[in-house]
């Protein structure tokens, strides 16, 4: 898989809801195979315009553009198939086993003319077993603890068999340890199946330390936009988030430890 | 904790035992009456070439098709109800309480009055009147995405407003009302073999599409933002679904008048017991609906005979006090 090629990409997108302007004349690319955060303060337009990339938030068509084709020229159904989203909240079925709501994965290759159970099947067994699901697999979802809804709802986004997997602050409401955990998994998933995965995080550590590349937002600009080596700073995060940080380098690798307000 | 084909299992199990239900209610209700008829003479008139006693006639050119038309009048509420509360994301959906049932009635009370003799055409006018009252209760409550209380007061407020349209055209047009009002109260009474030819095809053709946008209704209800990450077209699924509810309640209105609750009751008994499943919910509440109201109309019909208990008033008398209880429980 070449990595020159774009998941996504936003050429001049400007956004104005009601008579706010939200975003500002963005131009970026997400690179595929890589794990991207669009990462900024609260407000600043980072789901705004991770919305508008997907089609969630209409934008003039010649805006975006998902594995160099137009969004526009994409059915929803053929979306579907390339691309899964989970939006930060979901709502949660109250009488759904994990089976069957990861079988809702399968929706986009489903038809009235054609048999997919064993198909269907694989994939769906495939999904729980690697995000760990499967012993959940006959459990109620309501009965489940946060960290296990959150990646029985990743097991439901792969058996979409995405090429491209979209999230909305996926670790919000998790504790520390479910936190990592998720994010564990999405880099394994991209690591071990190539997946592209691009999410809106507000934490700054974790997004230095798992994300491959990084779009930094502030107020509906976009700031920088980089391998996350080669844009992670001190002034860069003090500039955008007000707060007095530190980027250290362990093994080639760069870590920021937020030391307080400036 | 149940796999998915213990599941699908237990669901297809209840499906079959509403299926026993209704044919057994059915049979009942054939049995009870001012004049009891027995089982022997029930299978005879079946089976007749003629009618030749009293208690044939009565099986064949009174009982019988009552039933049927109570049975398609429930079936059609109660899955117009089960869809109606899905796309409108709201658990007190109806079509009565969203104003569909309404839309429907004043429409068909215009023909009625305004152009009598056009009488067959009312189903269809119903079914646009329904529409309309639906997307009128949309268009209400739409401000950013729906919000199932808007949707709950823009439909009171709409079915307020047609209902005072319809009282109006009773008032004014006092001469003309005698076949409007019958129309209007909401019962089965006198309803047969013409009855039924005219709600049948409404009934299937609403039923079938009901059934082939299970599975659509399943996806919807993970929330707007999954379904549409799952290929789903939310908007003309909602539309396209809300026009078959509309189709459904618009057949049942044109032949029993308003009844209500069926749609509100039906598919929240059923969803206590089979769940939320679309594909399951949808035969089940039909099944249910019939039953409810064969069973509700022979006891209309029985308790204080030879005077009869509109079937209308008694959904409403077991149906608002659930209505009450959903709405504590739910806030």
């Amino acid at each position: 898989m070449s990595t020159n090629n774009s998941a996504i990409a936003v050429k001049q997108l400007s956004v104005t809801l009601g008579n706010r302007h939200i975003l500002h004349d963005i131009s970026v690319s997400i690179p595929v195979g890589k794990v991207t955060t669009l990462i900024g303060p609260n407000g600043c337009g980072k789901s705004t315009l991770l919305r508008s990339m997907i089609g969630y938030i209409s934008s003039p068509s010649e805006c975006v553009t998902i594995f160099d084709k137009p969004l526009s020229s994409y059915s929803q159904n053929k979306l579907a198939r390339q691309m899964a989203f989970l939006p930060q909240v979901p709502n949660m079925p109250k009488d759904m086993t994990v089976e069957e709501l990861v079988y809702c994965g399968r929706y986009p290759y489903q038809n009235w003319w054609k048999n997919t159970a064993k198909e269907d099947r694989e994939i769906v067994d495939y999904a729980l077993s690697i995000t760990k699901t499967d012993h959940l697999r006959h459990q109620l979802i309501p009965s489940l603890s946060g960290g296990e809804r959150q990646r029985v709802w990743i097991a439901m986004a792969l058996a979409q068999e995405p090429k491209l997997l979209v999230l909305d602050e996926p670790t919000t409401y998790l504790d520390i340890n479910h936190q990592l955990e998720i994010m564990e998994l999405l880099k394994r998933l991209n690591k071990e199946q190539g997946l592209t995965v691009l999410m809106v995080l507000h934490d700054l550590t974790q997004a230095v330390q798992y994300s491959d590349y990084m779009a930094v937002i502030k107020a509906g600009h976009l700031i920088a936009a980089g391998d996350t080596k080669d844009i992670t700073s001190d002034s860069l995060f003090k500039e955008v988030f007000s707060v007095d940080v530190q980027v250290d380098n362990f093994d080639n690798k760069p870590y920021v430890r937020v030391k307080g307000l400036l | 904790m149940a796999s998915i084909n213990e599941r699908k299992a237990f669901r297809l199990s209840v499906i079959f035992i509403l299926l026993i239900a209704v044919i057994a209610c059915m049979i009942i209700s054939l049995i009870w009456g001012s004049t009891p008829v027995s089982l022997a003479e029930i299978w005879r008139t079946l089976w007749a070439d003629e009618l030749t006693d009293t208690a044939s006639q009565i099986i064949w050119n009174i009982r019988l098709p009552r039933n049927i038309v109570a049975a398609l009048v429930g079936a059609c509420l109660a899955v117009s109800g089960a869809i109606l509360q899905a796309v409108m994301k709201n658990p007190l959906a109806d079509p009565q309480i969203v104003g569909v049932s309404s839309g429907a009635g004043l429409a068909g009370v215009i023909v009625l009055i305004l152009f009598p003799g056009y009488d067959y055409i009312v189903p269809l006018v119903a079914f646009l009147g329904a529409m309309g009252a639906a997307l009128m209760v949309y268009a209400l409550a739409w401000k950013n995405g729906v919000r199932p209380s808007r949707i709950i007061l823009a439909g009171v407020a709409v079915a307020a407003f047609l209902g005072s349209g319809i009282s109006a055209l009773l008032v004014f047009y006092g001469d003309r009302v005698q076949g409007a009002l019958l129309w209007m109260v909401g019962g089965l009474s006198a309803r047969s073999w013409p009855q039924v030819e005219v709600l049948f095809p409404y009934a299937m053709i609403g039923l079938f599409l009901a059934c082939l946008g299970a599975k659509r209704l399943t996806i919807l209800s993970l929330g707007d933002e999954t379904a549409k990450g799952l290929g789903l077209k939310v908007e003309q699924t909602r539309f396209m679904m809300t026009a078959v509810a509309a189709l459904l309640a618009a057949g049942a209105v044109s032949i029993a008048g308003l009844i209500g609750f069926v749609g509100l009751v039906i598919p929240h008994m059923l969803r206590l017991i089979i769940g939320n499943d679309y594909a399951y919910l949808l035969p089940g509440s039909a099944l249910l609906g019939a039953f409810v109201l064969v069973v509700s109309d022979t006891v209309g019909r029985v308790l204080m005979s030879p005077i009869e208990i509109p079937v209308g008033i008694i959904m409403a008398f077991f149906g608002a006090p659930f209505f009450l209880y959903l709405l504590r429980r739910d806030s």
